[in-house]
């Protein structure tokens, strides 16, 4: 992030590639569509709060998914509410990410050989960029996990072609 | 009342259809009675003057194994302080219960738990759904025969 703001304390004109501008900005505005499942959502809502702060990342929760970047799959993730996670994610627009908040959703947790209504692992339903372990993981781990989302957005093209 | 003197009561009320008391040795003394009679019981342990048990704390739905299943009907009452449970046992592959719904509202969504866990069905249960799984689910989950399905709306299930 340190590419931009130097540049407007030395002169008025900035020169940067359209690509580096559009991932400035997009990786500076992760809007979150709340998901909170289960105790997770405990920790997403404390890093949300004030003492960890989220807002100073351009990180605001939204209600809805027709206005988020990223949704962050914070808990366990039952068959009955797959479907509708789902539903939730094809409602985002892209480009969208996903984050796999905890060991429920990375892989089914504690209920992996005996909940039968858990599924294993949210990435069955939906494509998944950044797993945050944990159980759960703290507000720290889950910043990490949004750092990590950062770097990959910050490695994107718009513009370029990709492979 | 003590649960002795309970239990003494409803077996002067309805002796033939007490079919088990335990009051020594077991942390809830319970009264074991025939799954026809729920009704009448349950009645009258509510409206009895002595007994004026108002407040059903818990309802729950077992799997004795064995092809036998069971209700237990945790009871309280808030003008006599006094305790008691009831229990019933019915043969799994005919699991039908009379409803306490219409004499507890508790039961209400108790028997509907139990239904969609163990597959007890609750005869004369106003809206007898599932109450937590999907309704297109297949099975009782808690019963001890129970295998988890392959596949659940196109999404594997085990690990």
């Amino acid at each position: 992030m340190g590419l931009l703001d130097k540049e407007f304390n030395n002169s008025n004109v900035v020169i940067t590639s359209l690509d580096n501008l559009l991932n400035w900005a997009r990786l500076s505005s992760l809007w979150g569509m709340q998901f909170g499942l289960a105790c997770c959502a405990i920790e997403m809502m404390a890093t949300g709060a004030s003492h960890y702060d989220l807002d100073r990342f351009g990180i605001f929760f939204r209600a809805t998914p027709r206005q988020s970047d990223v949704m962050i799959v914070a808990g366990t993730v039952t068959l009955k509410m797959a479907s509708r996670i789902k539903r939730l994610y094809d409602q985002m627009s892209e480009p969208r990410y996903v984050i796999s908040m905890g060991s429920c959703s990375n892989c089914g947790g504690p209920y992996w050989e005996h909940g039968y209504h858990v599924l294993k692992g949210v990435d069955r339903v939906i494509p998944v960029d950044v797993y945050v372990p944990g159980c759960p993981p703290r507000p720290e781990a889950l910043i990490e996990g949004l750092m990590k989302l950062q770097e990959k957005i910050r490695q994107q093209s718009l513009v370029k072609k990709t492979a | 009342m003590t649960p002795q003197q309970i239990s003494e009561k409803l077996k002067s009320q309805f002796s033939d259809n007490i079919l088990d008391v335990k009051i020594d040795g077991v942390l809830d003394p319970f009264v074991k009675i025939a799954a026809s009679h729920i009704k009448e019981v349950a009645i009258f342990l509510r409206e009895d003057a002595d007994l004026q048990f108002d407040y059903l704390m818990c309802l729950s739905g077992v799997d004795y194994g064995k092809n036998v299943l069971g209700v237990v009907y945790h009871l309280a009452s808030m003008q006599h302080r006094h305790k008691i449970t009831v229990k019933v046992e019915i043969p799994a592959d005919n699991p039908e219960v009379p409803s306490v719904s219409s004499i507890w509202p508790t039961a209400n969504w108790h028997e509907r738990e139990a239904y969609d866990m163990i597959g007890i069905k609750f005869i004369g249960h106003p809206d007898l759904r599932r109450m937590l799984l999907p309704e297109d689910w297949d099975g009782h989950p808690l019963r001890k025969d129970y295998k988890v399905p392959e596949f659940y709306q196109g999404m594997k299930v085990p690990y």
